[in-house]
């Protein structure tokens, strides 16, 4: 039969069959955070996402080596250590990648979640299953979030691994001048990018939200790389530095507490709270959204 | 929570004798702004029905099934699904599957791929469900395809799929068989045969009249919002009494007859031919007036009402049909003579 359904016995199937005397094990977060992790696999832009998170260090390294054979150094931090530990290129990399490329990485999947749900009409078809609506907004949130962490790591693994490849495994320079050895300067490198996951975390928190309000996948990628550009926009208005340590774009500088001595801890916490300020009323909001919405698109 | 007897899941429990229905819809309404999309609609789907949703486009059934499956939330009134509200839980749905207008899937995931996802969102022993259900939708070959790929007619059966891992008691479709070639539709209804032949309740939603009349006992036929009529086909047919068709040498008194002769009813003339309705002893009594007012017969026979027919005059006229009883209305309603 070419068109048509099958000859097999629906009775298989039928009414009650598999039900009877079984309690039945329901579904949870966990379930739609796997899932949403396999779906995320089979996405082109997470692909997109991870891949310009590998690529981006491998190319700024490149440039390194041509830009020392020109002229060396830079005018920002670690500018002069960057041709003698390949620790320092990850740090760079969070230095200049907060003004768009991260957020921009972020937003990709953050941005996409809900919103292409909406697209494909598949919220209706997930939301007519054995899930309440938390389980799946959870479940979307937590991939998004494990995406973003992904991404952030696979940038800073590969940009040691590049940077010591060019420069090698050296001790690094701290931001008090003091000298650390390879292995500490790795500990601090990694440590840097959890403290980056603040920033990072409030990121996919703006995305989520425009993901949900918007239902438009594009809108709210853009917006929420507008966003993030915005803030640095702020930034570097005159008259507006009173603002400065409330910013969202500032918290991005916060794991350079970590590369002073004595480690100075007031940025770090700084960004904690005042990106929870950001992050929780957007998160709070999007959940409240896609709690109450009426799916009737798709 | 309701204790279970022993060996009875609560699923069972809601399908046994005196049960709460698997629809029963009170008073739902739904408005966009201005908009009122569903306007206090009633019905009530027994189990073992196959109960059709008729109505023409806009007249708010696809926006009726999203409130039943508890996608978006009415304005007012109540849904039910075995007494549960699916607004208040997705435990509500337990044993109820079905989908709105096109079923949808993620396109760059396989048909099992998507099918093993929404048994794991189903829970249980859903994925135990996935080989069968591919079986009968005849899909087995292409479930290693991407559902990208799929035409509209396997999107449609594979939807049906989804639908039967979850091993429903109550199935709730929306145009089934909308955009299928002939075949696929002659398939279609007769998959849904089938499964309601095993007792499976189903709702459906369509245009397709034909389709409702052979696979349906029961219908709520819907118009802007409203429902017209709600019951049994047979029912409304019943109501809408026999109509006959007349034709005399002298059709000008032939009418001036019918209109004066008792148990004559909805007296038209359509196409230089007489029509009314009437049972069979008032046609009797209305041939002997005709012959003794001069009238001679050339022709006297009954019309066959479609479900068609009254769809129409339901939905596109004043909402009555030769005496039947629009939903709602207290008695019975007037025939024009």
């Amino acid at each position: 039969m070419s068109s048509g359904v099958g000859t097999a016995d629906t009775t298989r199937l039928g009414p009650g069959v598999g039900v009877a005397g079984r309690s039945r094990s329901r579904p949870g977060v966990g379930t739609v955070y796997r899932w949403e992790l396999l779906k995320l696999r089979h996405q082109k832009r997470t692909y997109l996402g991870l891949g310009a998170a590998a690529i981006v260090p491998i190319l700024f390294v490149v440039a390194i080596h041509f830009r020392h054979h020109r002229s060396g150094g830079g005018d920002f931090a670690f500018a002069s250590y960057l041709t003698k530990s390949g620790l320092v290129v990850p740090l760079v990399l969070l230095l200049f990648g907060a003004v768009w490329m991260f957020p921009l990485i972020t937003a990709l999947v953050a941005g996409d979640i809900f919103a292409s749900e909406d697209h494909n009409g598949t919220l209706k078809t997930v939301l007519t299953r054995s899930l309440e609506r938390w389980h799946i907004f959870t479940g979307k949130a937590l991939a998004t979030a494990t995406y973003a962490v992904t991404a952030i790591f696979i940038s800073g693994t590969v940009g040691v691994i590049a940077g010591s490849i060019q420069s090698g495994f050296n001790s690094v320079q701290t931001l008090s001048g003091s000298i650390v050895s390879a292995p500490k300067g790795l500990e601090l490198v990694y440590l840097s990018l959890l403290v980056y996951l603040i920033p990072i975390g409030t990121v996919v928190c703006i995305g989520l939200l425009l993901s949900t309000i918007t239902r438009n996948s594009a809108a709210a990628v853009v917006g929420t790389l507008m966003i993030s550009l915005l803030f640095q926009l702020i930034g570097i208005l005159p008259g507006l530095g009173a603002l400065q340590p409330y910013l969202l774009s500032t918290q991005f500088n916060a794991w350079q507490g970590l590369l002073r001595q004595p480690i100075d801890w007031a940025p770090i916490v700084r960004a904690a709270w005042v990106c929870a300020m950001y992050a929780v009323p957007a998160l709070a909001t999007a959940f409240l959204v896609f709690l109450r919405r009426d799916v009737a698109g798709g | 929570m309701t204790d279970t007897a022993p060996g009875t899941s609560p699923l069972e429990e809601r399908s046994s004798p005196g049960a709460p229905p698997p629809v029963e819809v009170r008073g739902l309404v739904k408005r966009y702004g201005e908009l009122e999309a569903v306007a206090g609609v009633d019905l009530t789907v027994k189990a073992g029905d196959v109960y059709g949703y008729l109505g023409p486009n806009g007249a708010g059934k696809t926006t009726c099934l999203r409130m039943m499956l508890g996608l978006i939330r009415p304005t007012a009134g109540s849904v039910r699904l075995f007494g549960r509200d699916p607004q208040e839980t997705v435990q509500a749905l337990d044993g109820v599957a079905g989908f709105v207008e096109a079923p949808t899937f993620y396109p760059y995931l396989t048909g099992r791929r998507n099918l093993e996802l929404l048994a794991g969102f189903d829970g249980g022993d859903a994925g135990d469900r996935i080989d069968q259900a591919l079986e009968i939708v005849d899909l087995t070959d292409r479930a290693r395809d991407k559902i990208g790929g799929y035409s509209h007619g396997m999107r449609q059966r594979i939807g049906i799929a989804a639908a039967l891992l979850r091993d429903p008691k109550l199935l709730l479709l929306d145009e089934p068989a909308t955009g299928l070639d002939p075949a696929g539709m002659r398939d279609m209804r007769l998959l849904i045969r089938r499964l309601a032949d095993q007792g499976m309740t189903v709702l459906l939603s369509s245009h397709l009249l034909a389709e409702v009349e052979e696979l349906c006992n029961r219908v709520a036929i819907v118009r802007t919002g409203k429902i017209v009529y709600e019951g049994a086909i047979a029912d409304l047919k019943r109501g809408a009494g026999a109509t006959y068709r007349l034709s005399t040498t002298n059709d000008e008194r032939a009418i001036a007859v019918c209109r004066a002769q008792p148990g004559i009813a909805d007296v038209r003339v359509a196409h230089g031919r007489i029509s009314f309705a009437a049972d069979e002893p008032a046609v009797a009594d209305l041939s002997q007036a005709l012959i003794e007012a001069g009238a001679l017969i050339h022709s006297l026979a009954p019309q066959t009402v479609t479900l068609e027919d009254l769809f129409f005059s339901l939905t596109e006229g004043d909402g009555v049909v030769n005496g039947t009883v629009p939903a709602g209305d207290p008695a019975p309603a007037e025939a024009s003579r």
